[in-house]
């Protein structure tokens, strides 16, 4: 396990609630309800629930993308784990750690130079990933997928009331 | 919730209103809206989302693909968002430098270029 964008030790996840589901675009709507819902019953406040809801479904859009291109019969896992004072989301990806396109960033969504529907087919993923950088304080990108076998998981977490 | 689609027109101008959930399941169906209006010649688009529940940047990515489209034809593309949970995307993106953000559909549609 590499860390990518942060260093610390890797926990042991056991699980709240686990999902796999299969790739495809309709379930992430699934994933962020349940995330949303677990999250306000593990103490999440209500007014971050929104950013629950945002961050889950940007990691699963990306893992989504990456299945449907490399691994479509793979399943997709999230992992909801209610800790003492913490709420984290684990969502991992099967799909080819050296994809490249995690280097897409933000400034290609705003670069409006590039000619009329180069972007909107789908989002690089790396828009996802920069937009969960900008909204969760505690995360986490680290090459290694479900058990440690390719792919990529992305890590985050939320305070929970005492 | 899923996604509503629905246009009409006020001058030159043409309104779209999007309610429900704008994502990675929901975003082709506004894609395809913003294509169709813009092969039909319309080129100045007001995208009213004060009714959109959750965006994500896929979203996003249809929006700017719309933009992209509406000023390949010196048109313009301005939205309508006065929703806290909305807007924040928008600034996290550094899209709010990129589109007119107006607080009601009757400030875009009289706003000028």
């Amino acid at each position: 396990m590499t860390p990518i964008l942060t260093n610390r030790p890797r926990k042991v996840d056991v699980a709240t609630v686990e999902l796999r589901f299969s790739a495809l675009p309709a379930h992430v709507r699934t994933a962020r309800l349940v995330a949303a819902a677990v999250a306000r019953r593990s103490g999440v406040d209500e007014a971050v629930l929104d950013e629950v809801r945002l961050a889950v479904g940007e990691a699963c859009s990306r893992a989504v993308h990456l299945h449907r291109r490399y691994c479509p019969d793979r399943p997709v896992t999230v992992t909801l784990v209610d800790d003492p004072d913490v709420f984290r989301v684990v969502v991992a990806d099967e799909a080819p750690a050296d994809d490249g396109t995690d280097e897409i960033g933000l400034s290609d969504l705003t670069d409006l130079s590039s000619g009329a529907g180069d972007l909107d087919d789908v989002v690089p993923p790396g828009v996802g990933l920069a937009v969960i950088a900008g909204l969760v304080d505690d995360v986490a990108v680290e090459q290694g997928g479900p058990g440690g076998g390719q792919g990529m998981t992305v890590r985050m977490s939320w305070p929970t009331k005492t | 919730m899923d996604l509503s689609l629905s246009t009409r027109t006020e001058g030159d101008r043409t309104i779209v209103e999007v309610g429900g959930e704008i994502d990675v399941y929901t975003a082709p169906r506004l894609r395809e809206q913003l294509v169709d209006l813009v092969a039909d010649g319309k080129y100045h688009l007001v995208v009213d989302m004060e009714r959109v529940d959750f965006l994500d940047s896929t979203g996003l990515g249809v929006l700017v693909g719309g933009l992209k489209r509406v000023r390949a034809h010196d048109g313009s593309l301005r939205l309508v968002c006065t929703q806290e949970r909305i807007l924040k995307i928008f600034r996290i993106t550094g899209l709010t430098k990129v589109f007119p953000i107006h607080s009601s559909v009757d400030e875009a549609v009289s706003a000028t270029e």
